[in-house]
């Protein structure tokens, strides 16, 4: 007779007058496949963990986005924002589909160009821009967003060095109703300030502004205050075209829009609570085409979407080590994955399915990553089927920010698969191993030996 | 160890307890457990038994067993 699944014994007090009208979160659907491709497979050849992408969602999501803000509005570009995910293979699969890039440091910069991508399609934004990046900057002809006003006189003074006038946009902040206000990006709206750069910039003569750059914030759950920001981006555009008889080319919304996770602290799932790109693309270019631009002076509206194209696209796949019982009686379940890895969980409750068939039966557990740290909480409270060592789960919505900003503490990070349309695996990264971690390292020579020979004797 | 002799179990793995008015719920192996201490088997006869009918080493069923009999004595269904 054939022997039956095994599933760890649980029993779970039965509670009333605890439930909520939305009942209570279980992750039981178990998620045994990505893109066709078994979770076991993608674990037994590449191991575990392992961060898959999914081609077919990234080109998918992007396509959708266009498509919603091209029906909305005539003249869209779309640049990748590097810092969200700069795998060379995420970025080419943005790229091919017709993105340009939007970088924050030299380093990315680097990387844009290396990929292809010409330098008057790299937008160049962040408040860290060296002397020599702005050289280079300019000699490729790229869109400099222009963060504060010693970013601003150096520009003037290296572009009268070089006797080139660069494309420079500055980056406006403003308040757009929204709490905490992001003021730290450029410069002021309301008190002033972006007037006075913007007359400065006219005035000197030695910059030609081309564009308007706003980033209002970060996974922004109220497309209304990208209606407010757009229309005061427009407002400004405007004005300056009254005033100074300069038509302004793009306006650059920046990034923003929310992925479907879910934030910690939040009532309702990230799939409920998040607004649609739609929302955010009628709020934006309603703004924009109310805003009374002549139609042949209509600026281009610049999008730097990352997370909203990128984030349910990544899978992270990991195993059990172990469960153990905490001293109150919870279940805590060991994953071989932690927040060096998964830098997103400190503010996410991501979504965890296991990876394979169970009963219907589900323990509250809290999930610790595998640092031998306090604070490698990977989930606090999760609803999740009783899971034995070797057992695999799935952690949904990683694309964006978690391979980026991977930490290498304690452990390696893992190596990176993309699924490609035709759903075949390719690693895009491999695992890191313990040369790479030491190829920087320098040991100077009167450090190398030592003996330990002399010390107390081991017990037998 | 026991469980206390007036612990209610149905087949679909409802758990009450008269003397609190607590009721658990329990998955199919949780059950069998409860059952068999019931019965009054020893740790040994249920991990065998386990053993012959599911998918599973002995090391393991042992494990689990140990864990799961500390959560029926934190709940108060055994003596």
């Amino acid at each position: 007779m054939e022997k039956k699944q095994y599933e760890r014994p649980i029993i779970k007090p039965l509670n009333t007058g605890l439930m909520n009208k939305f009942g209570t979160r279980t992750e039981y659907t178990p998620t045994t496949h990505i893109d066709g491709v078994a979770v076991s497979e993608l674990i037994k050849e590449f191991g575990s963990p392992l961060f898959v992408l999914s081609e077919r969602k990234i080109r998918e999501n992007y396509k959708n986005a266009k498509r919603i803000f091209e029906t909305r509005y005539p003249k869209i570009q779309f640049a990748w924002s590097y810092k969200t995910n700069y795998l060379n293979a995420i970025c080419n699969i943005f790229h091919q589909e017709g993105s340009w890039g939007e970088v924050v440091s030299r380093f990315e910069y680097e990387k844009a160009l290396k990929n292809g991508v010409p330098g008057n399609k790299i937008l160049f934004n962040g408040p860290d821009k060296t002397d020599d990046d702005l050289r280079v900057a300019i000699k490729n002809d790229s869109p400099i967003h222009i963060d504060h006003l010693d970013e601003l006189y150096r520009l003037i003074e290296i572009a009268g060095e070089l006797n080139a006038k660069p494309r420079v946009a500055i980056r406006v902040n403003m308040d757009t109703g929204i709490y905490p206000m992001w003021d730290r990006f450029g410069f002021n709206y309301e008190n002033g300030q972006a007037w006075d750069a913007i007359n400065k910039i006219i005035a000197g003569n030695k910059l030609n502004l081309v564009g308007l750059h706003c980033h209002i914030g970060t996974f922004m759950l109220s497309p209304g205050a990208y209606g407010i920001a757009a229309t005061k981006m427009a407002d400004l555009a405007l004005s300056i075209k009254k005033r100074y008889k300069k038509t302004i080319t793009y306006i650059d919304m920046g990034g923003g829009f929310a992925s479907k996770n879910t934030l910690k602290g939040t009532y309702q799932l990230g799939a409920d609570a998040v607004p649609e790109i739609s929302q955010y693309a009628e709020a934006i270019c309603s703004a924009l085409l109310n805003a009374g631009f002549e139609t042949e002076e209509l600026p281009y509206l610049y999008l730097e979407t990352g997370r909203a194209l990128v984030d349910d696209a990544g899978f992270l796949l990991g195993s059990v080590i172990s469960n153990k019982r905490l001293s109150d009686g919870r279940r805590a379940t060991i994953m071989d994955f932690g927040v060096n890895i998964l830098f997103t969980s400190f503010w996410y409750d991501h979504k965890i399915s296991p990876a394979q068939e169970f009963g219907l039966h589900t323990e509250d557990c809290v999930l610790y990553g595998p640092l031998c740290m306090n604070i490698d909480v990977v989930r606090e409270n999760i609803s999740l089927p009783p899971m034995k060592a070797g057992d695999h789960v799935v952690v949904h919505h990683v694309g964006a920010y978690n391979i980026t900003q991977s930490m290498q503490f304690i452990a390696m990070r893992p190596a990176v698969v993309l699924i490609d349309m035709n759903g075949k695996p390719n690693v895009i990264k491999k695992k890191e191993t313990l040369d790479i971690i030491e190829i920087n390292e320098v040991l100077p020579a009167y450090l190398k030996t030592f003996n330990l020979n002399s010390t107390q004797e081991i017990e037998k | 160890m026991k469980m206390r002799k007036n612990i209610a179990l149905s087949d679909s793995g409802f758990i009450f307890n008269p003397s609190t008015g607590d009721s658990y719920s329990a998955n199919p192996i949780g059950q069998m457990i409860i059952q068999a201490l019931q019965n009054g088997k020893t740790d040994e006869e249920i991990t065998k038994s386990i053993e012959e009918e599911y998918m599973i080493d002995a090391s393991t069923v042992e494990k689990d067993l140990y864990d799961f009999k500390n959560m029926l004595k934190n709940y108060k269904l055994t003596e």
